[in-house]
């Protein structure tokens, strides 16, 4: 995916965002991002051009562009080749690209508890 | 053997920085480890282990021990190694790394965390500034009685032997990708995007046997593997 569909809630390449971000939908980051990220039960996509330095928790997490932070995904985490990801993941599910740089802890954390 | 700031001139020339890719599928190899193999029984017979790849991000790796119930770091410290921030200067006036803030930077990790460690041909390949501190860190970070895997060139290999990626696709078997670095694609004066292949880490230097042993002589015992292909390795416990 490298363009976000449309009616999806966006932070565009030029935004700056400082803070806490939280919300009930899913997010498109292709702007820069310090803080937080919260969507518990919704997806957030990093972008090529998101730069993120946030800790960030969602329901699945798509990477394509930085992210320097903790990420916790309940469902999955997908790197793409051109994901550059410095923080530990922990997910359900992961899927990393060849070509993607992670430099970070990967740790599987299942539904039921194993 | 290249100085450092050759080196550098090489990686960084007329760019911003630079990223490690592996070459196409067409060119990897096979390899079987037995130093791997000996290994691959620790973490098939435990749960939970805590493992740490300093090769590049190698998807197979994280699916491998990811799908087994372990942990993996994965910290690239070649890549990070050519950060041109680390550059500076010894009593003498030639250029060095920076080790203590390359250590400051990177394998920053509770002492005795990690059961096993994969150095693959790190040591190889890494700045000489950097070797021994690197090792005296993993060291520290190993837990008493977790195991080193690490792969070095004998002399027959030669001083132009490329620097691979290592993926662990089965017990014992190795499949090795070329290392390039790539620079940053950057717009010309046309507008146009410019991507350039360089070539990828150079060898730095050959170990011998006696060399490995001083390496690692704070370690509590050192295994050698005979020589496959001309790499020797040698699997190593805290």
């Amino acid at each position: 995916m490298s363009a976000p569909a449309s009616g999806l809630a966006q932070i565009g390449k030029s935004v700056f965002v400082k803070g806490e971000l939280s919300g009930s939908e899913d997010l498109y980051v292709d702007g820069q991002v310090e803080g937080s990220i919260a969507l518990k039960a919704n997806n957030l996509t990093v972008g090529p051009n998101g730069q993120v330095k946030a800790s960030v928790e969602a329901k699945g997490v798509v990477v394509q562009g930085r992210v320097e932070g903790n990420i916790s995904a309940s469902d999955r985490v997908e790197l793409r080749k051109s994901a550059n990801v410095v923080g530990d993941i922990s997910t359900q599910h992961i899927s990393i690209e060849e070509g993607a740089y992670l430099k970070g802890k990967v740790e599987i954390q299942r539904a039921d508890g194993k | 053997m290249s100085s450092v700031s050759q080196n550098f001139m090489k990686l960084f020339r007329g760019s911003s920085g630079s990223e490690t890719v592996p070459e196409p599928s067409s060119q990897k190899l096979s390899r079987r480890s037995s130093g791997l193999g000996e290994l691959s029984r620790t973490w098939a017979s435990a749960e939970g282990l805590c493992i740490l790849d300093l090769g590049s991000t190698s998807p197979t790796n994280i699916r491998l021990f990811t799908g087994r119930g372990h942990r993996i770091y994965s910290e690239d410290l070649l890549t990070s190694s050519t950060d041109p921030e680390l550059l500076t200067k010894d009593e003498q006036g030639a250029v060095v790394l920076d080790s203590r803030k390359f250590l400051a930077d990177n394998l920053v990790y509770p002492a005795a965390h990690f059961d096993v460690v994969l150095c693959w041909n790190l040591p190889d390949y890494l700045d000489e500034s950097l070797v021994k501190p690197v090792v005296g860190r993993l060291w520290s970070v190993l837990k008493p009685g977790g195991m080193l895997l690490a792969f070095f060139h004998t002399r027959d290999a030669g001083p132009d032997s490329p620097c691979h990626r290592f993926h662990i696709v089965g017990t014992d078997t190795l499949e090795m990708t070329k290392i390039v670095l790539r620079r940053e694609a950057r717009r010309g004066p046309t507008g146009a995007v410019h991507t350039a292949i360089t070539d990828g880490f150079q060898l730095q230097r050959v170990f011998n046997n006696r060399h490995i042993e001083t390496l690692f002589r704070d370690f509590a015992s050192i295994k050698f593997f005979l020589a496959r292909d001309n790499i020797r390795e040698v699997l190593v416990v805290r």
